[in-house]
């Protein structure tokens, strides 16, 4: 992870780049063919026999960003977070290039310590402007966030010499780079470093939301009761910001700042409209991660459009799948509990 | 009380607190002897509520100290039952009758330390005794204002403490719930427990509590309810407010006068 995106080049124009093989193929029916061919060999087979080797890399990317943040995003959602999974996503850019700039480099060392330091501190600037002013919490958060994100992008144009972060892979990711990064092996598996960081994070985040289940459980239903019985629900949100402050900036070189909100809201959404079990919601949450990264970057092959925002599209396609089931489920009972 | 040397369930001592700058509570003074059913009542806006959090450790305290069993409240968390009220958290929550009422376990687990089988036989006793046991598997948003009391309560049950305070359990009840909830704090009572309930309907406070502690931003009495329940001290505590209670007002005044009703 020497910088971000590989070859980024600052000022960018910001616009979705088709930049796979497949695209030049499928356009070959015409320049006025608005949807490209589907191209079954291509788009389905090849991901998964000869072209393994790459697509497989980037669907399990995919999955370790969706899956990790679906894990957080159930508790942000129960929270009434959503908003702040927005916030942090944000305002974690300043924090890398603070990190560069204090560290000198963009290890992946100071990148996390920069990213988690800023997302704690978004938290801790949203409560303190709305707990010292008559501003709302949501006012507070647009606030916060819009005003770290631009001190971000300032701090980039200042010291555009020195950082070499592009900013239209810090917005949008690129998950088709994914396969292309610096290698590394471990076990005797050579992998892309990227995929070994989310690796390590999400498997953080399903450790400690496996561990702390409980902890997690009673401070978000119930905060006064876990305070009562010392179990610190302050400690627990920072420690759940941090999180995802982590989770964001390891997913950020491969789905960016903005896709990743995508990510943290709609498994959770989506596994609690069909379940009314927080467990059961964890095992949906990470089903949709699996199915919407697997689609995603079929759709993306298919589009020949960037592969994130079609693992967020195809995420949504599922969360209205799971909108029309709980409908219907909502009008069997109306109707059953009218006839009985 | 006869025991002289134990130390009270409950005491504040110049407790003062503040919302926004404003202040909620000053100077509170108050004792709860070990073994009292005791109301807590005000006008809204007295600060009925912010004393109990307060007293929790949940807001911030200006200056004062509250001890619990002569202690502070680090030292005997797991005798102290704290049950806030009904509409703090979200009823839509993806848990079950049954998760909730194991979350009164949770004190007794510390961290890290899951629910088991014995934690379970608590809860379904628990909820028993509340009749609830029938709904053990439902969704919590699928019950009515006053199951979902008795689900509290049976929460409150499952802490197994020495002292509760409880957050308006009455708030939104059918009579059968109020019933049922004022029986088995009478019963808590006579095992010798403390119970210090936040109340609003003053109708009813004479005959539910042994002790009452007046508020109005201040403690304006505190004692047994025979010498605070008066027409005098309500007066104060409620201030103009009261003559919309006149019926209340008339009955302490006769059993100020010594008319049994």
């Amino acid at each position: 992870m020497m910088a971000l995106c590989g070859l980024g080049v600052l000022g960018q124009a910001v616009g979705l780049n088709g930049r796979l093989a497949a695209t030049e193929a499928v356009v070959t029916g015409g320049m006025l063919d608005l949807i490209p061919a589907f191209d079954w060999q291509k788009v389905v087979v090849a991901p998964w026999t000869v072209d393994i080797g790459l697509y497989g890399w980037m669907m399990l990317m995919a999955f370790l960003v969706t899956t990790a943040c679906g894990l957080i995003g159930n508790y942000l959602l129960l929270r009434r977070l959503a908003l702040v999974g927005d916030a942090i996503s944000h305002s974690v850019l300043p924090g890398l290039v603070a990190g560069f700039l204090i560290f000198g480099s963009l290890g992946i060392g100071p990148m996390l310590v920069g990213a988690v330091l800023a997302g704690v501190l978004t938290t801790v600037l949203i409560e303190l402007i709305h707990s010292h002013s008559r501003v709302k919490a949501d006012a507070a958060i647009g606030i916060t966030f819009c005003s770290l994100f631009a001190l971000g992008v300032l701090l980039i144009n200042v010291y555009a010499g020195q950082v070499h972060l592009d900013a239209e892979c810090v917005l949008y990711g690129e998950l088709s780079h994914v396969p292309w990064a610096e290698q590394v092996t471990v076990l005797g598996v050579s992998m892309p470093l990227p995929v070994l960081v989310m690796g390590v994070a999400t498997g953080i985040v399903a450790l400690l939301t496996g561990l702390f289940y409980k902890e997690l459980l009673i401070s978000s239903f119930d905060a006064g009761l876990a305070a009562a019985f010392g179990f610190r629900p302050r400690v627990i949100h920072y420690t759940l910001m941090a999180m995802l402050s982590l989770v964001v900036v390891a997913a950020f070189e491969s789905v960016g700042a903005i896709l990743v909100i995508a990510m943290l809201i709609l498994p959770g959404a989506t596994a609690q409209l069909l379940s009314t079990r927080l467990p059961v919601c964890f095992g949906l949450s990470v089903a949709h991660a699996a199915l919407s990264s697997v689609l995603g970057v079929h759709l993306g092959l298919w589009l020949g459009c960037s592969l994130a925002a079609a693992v967020v599209v195809a995420g949504t396609g599922l969360f209205g799948l799971a909108w029309g089931v709980s409908l219907m489920g909502r009008r069997r009972v109306e109707i059953e509990s009218g006839s009985a | 009380m006869t025991n002289n040397e134990m130390p009270p369930a409950l005491e504040l001592h110049d407790v003062s607190v503040s919302y926004h700058k404003k202040p909620v509570l000053y100077g509170v003074d108050m004792a709860l002897p070990a073994g009292s059913l005791a109301g807590l009542i005000g006008p809204n806006g007295a600060g009925k509520s912010t004393l109990i959090k307060a007293a929790m450790g949940l807001l911030p305290v200006h200056s004062g100290w509250v001890k619990f069993f002569g202690e502070p409240l680090e030292g005997v968390r797991k005798r102290v039952g704290y049950v806030p009220q009904r509409e703090e958290v979200d009823w839509d929550f993806p848990v079950s009758v049954m998760d909730v009422v194991l979350m009164g376990r949770y004190g007794h687990l510390g961290w890290l330390r899951r629910p088991g089988k014995a934690d379970r036989r608590v809860a379904e006793e628990s909820l028993e005794k509340v009749g609830m046991l029938p709904f053990r598997d439902r969704q919590i948003s699928n019950l009515s204002g006053g199951q979902q009391q008795r689900v509290f309560l049976a929460r409150a049950l499952a802490q197994d403490s020495d002292l509760y305070l409880m957050d308006e359990p009455f708030a939104g009840v059918d009579a059968a719930t109020e019933k049922a909830i004022i029986t088995l704090l009478k019963e808590w009572r006579e095992k010798g427990k403390t119970i210090l309930v936040v109340h609003h309907d003053l109708t009813t406070a004479r005959d539910y509590y042994d002790r009452l502690v007046l508020l109005n931003m201040r403690v304006v009495a505190s004692g047994p309810t025979a010498d605070v329940f008066t027409m005098e001290l309500l007066q104060k505590t409620y201030g103009g407010r009261l003559t919309i209670l006149s019926d209340v007002a008339a009955e302490a005044q006769r059993a100020e006068d010594g008319v049994k009703i």
